[in-house]
């Protein structure tokens, strides 16, 4: 049964089988054998999760909700290099409607709208398009939305709702071009296969500003680490919106809609927006705080090496290495604090494959005695922008980007 | 578990064939040929657990699997109604009005924060 039924729910394939769906209903407490689960360290919980390879075209994932399908890429993933392949890549999609299947003959991309000329366009014409690629890191708004403090409801990601890869594909501006942008456009608005379970819910979309869409820079991607996009990270095109957040970076990219007013569609004017203020940093409980769609991404680091509650070797060198993205511009700096952000060390960077992509930092920690150090990263971006370090809230749970912690002990 | 050992051959030797095939990444090469995706999405047979679930089981699953809420923090009673009313209200679920007290009531019971 395909999962694109909403009428369907109980009796799946699994569940006649038998023993899956029993497996699943007994969660943690069942036996070594069953299924592999990860730990989330949030407070409150709950923190155990699924490890699952059962979808498609996808390898081990953190299962964070099956249908329709929200799987976190597994944090260790990070510590292997600055691409992330394409069968750990983070799944998220909205509603449940989603093609299972895609026909690259029948295939059709629209532009339309307040252009001299509606086209609807084949995968081959797109491919016959001058070709770009651009590494680019794709975070959800709501990446690491679990560590929030108070707790905010929404998908529970830890910090594995983000990726890098290589997109390759053709400018927006150049497919733009081709239908003719009029004069008076304010903006693009873009819609992909996938579409609402009930017949009147809010229609995916998301829209960007005219010069945002023909900065040169937006992509229609075809190709993601030199092969076709997963089909659940959006096959055959995907909207790459190099440092914007991924709410952007439309899936299955069908229709392409230049707009002459702005677009007050929900998912612009009421879902993923912020309060306007630094951080998108508001009070647990504040009213009337001005709002805006969310945007662009701040910088972020990571250790990928070690984990909180690692113990070290007083007087032997630890190496410690990681990834920074810098968000809507390169990496500059990232430095490490072995006790708990009074004193900063720079660390040494990795290649630079592009200022929108993950850069790895590598460098060594020496414990001096025995006893606990709190390790911590902080990436500055080529703009000058630092991760702050108290963390930020807001209701949605959006652009978390403070310097994480990781408490180690020495012995 | 057969179908689960079956697959993780099937990516070990897509990753076998992927270290050879594959173009280093960043760099020009030919073109790519896209070929045709049919694919089987999973589904989820989880049902909310205990007494007085009957309201949440035949009301919110059409359009997400239970995953999504039982991995949801504890929350208080009125962040549940607010999450109940939002997606009755900007996601047009089919919610059957009578019913709404008690998947509020079971949300609040079995997750519920002070």
């Amino acid at each position: 049964m395909k999962h694109g039924n909403p009428l369907h729910h109980p009796f799946t394939r699994r569940a006649l089988l038998g023993q899956a769906g029993i497996a699943s209903l007994a969660m943690i407490s069942a036996p070594a054998w069953a299924q592999a689960m990860v730990d989330l360290p949030f407070a409150g919980g709950p923190t155990a999760r699924q490890i699952t390879t059962a979808f498609p075209q996808k390898g081990a994932m953190i299962l964070q909700r099956t249908r329709p399908p929200l799987l976190e890429t597994p944090f260790e993933v990070f510590d292997k290099g600055v691409i992330t392949p394409n069968d750990q890549f983070y799944v998220r999609w909205h509603w449940a409607v989603i093609p299972t299947e895609v026909d690259v003959d029948t295939f059709r991309l629209a532009i339309r709208g307040h252009v001299d000329k509606t086209l609807s366009l084949s995968l081959k014409d797109i491919l016959a398009l001058p070709r770009v690629e651009l590494a680019a890191v794709n975070q959800c708004s709501g990446n690491s939305r679990g560590f929030f403090a108070p707790r905010v409801p929404g998908a529970q990601w830890a910090h594995g709702a983000m990726g890098n890869a290589v997109w390759a594909g053709v400018r927006l501006k150049d497919v733009l071009d081709l239908a003719g942008v009029k004069p008076g456009a304010m903006q693009v608005r873009f819609k992909g296969l996938d579409d609402p379970v009930v017949a009147d819910g809010p229609k995916y979309m998301k829209s960007l500003a005219i010069d945002h869409a023909r900065d040169g820079e937006v992509m229609i991607a075809y190709a993601m680490n030199g092969e076709q996009l997963p089909l659940l990270n959006g096959f055959p095109l995907r909207l790459v919106v190099p440092g914007w957040f991924a709410t952007y970076w439309v899936k299955m990219l069908n229709d392409i809609e230049v707009l002459d007013q702005p677009d007050d569609n929900y998912w612009m004017k009421t879902a993923y927006t912020i309060p306007d203020t630094p951080y998108a940093n508001m009070k647990p409980g504040e009213t009337g705080v001005k709002t805006v769609p969310i945007n662009k991404m701040p910088p972020r680091s990571l250790i990928t090496n070690v984990k909180a509650g690692d113990t070290l070797h007083v007087g032997t060198p630890a190496p410690l290495r990681g990834i920074a993205f810098g968000g809507d511009t390169g990496v500059a700096r990232v430095d490490l604090s072995s006790d708990g952000g009074k004193t900063w060390q720079a660390t040494q960077l990795g290649a630079d494959a592009g200022k929108y992509g993950f850069r790895q930092w590598q460098t060594q920690f020496t414990p001096a005695a025995a006893g606990k150090y709190v390790l911590m990263v902080r990436c500055t971006n080529a703009d000058g922008v630092v991760q702050p370090d108290q963390p930020n809230w807001n209701t949605a749970g959006f652009v978390r980007n403070v310097i994480e912690a990781t408490p180690v002990v020495a012995a | 578990m057969f179908r689960n050992l079956l697959h993780s051959l099937f990516i070990a030797t897509l990753c076998i064939v992927g270290l050879v095939l594959a173009p280093l990444p960043g760099r020009a090469e030919g073109p790519l040929v896209l070929k045709s995706v049919n694919v089987d999405l999973p589904d989820s047979d989880r049902m909310f657990p205990g007494a007085g679930a009957d309201a949440i089981n035949n009301n919110c699953l059409a359009c997400h699997s239970a995953g999504m809420v039982l991995n949801q923090p504890p929350l208080t009673k009125a962040a549940w109604q607010a999450e109940v009313n939002k997606m009755i209200h900007a996601y047009k679920a089919p919610v059957d009005p009578n019913d709404v007290t008690a998947i509020v009531d079971y949300l609040s019971r079995t997750k519920g924060a002070p």
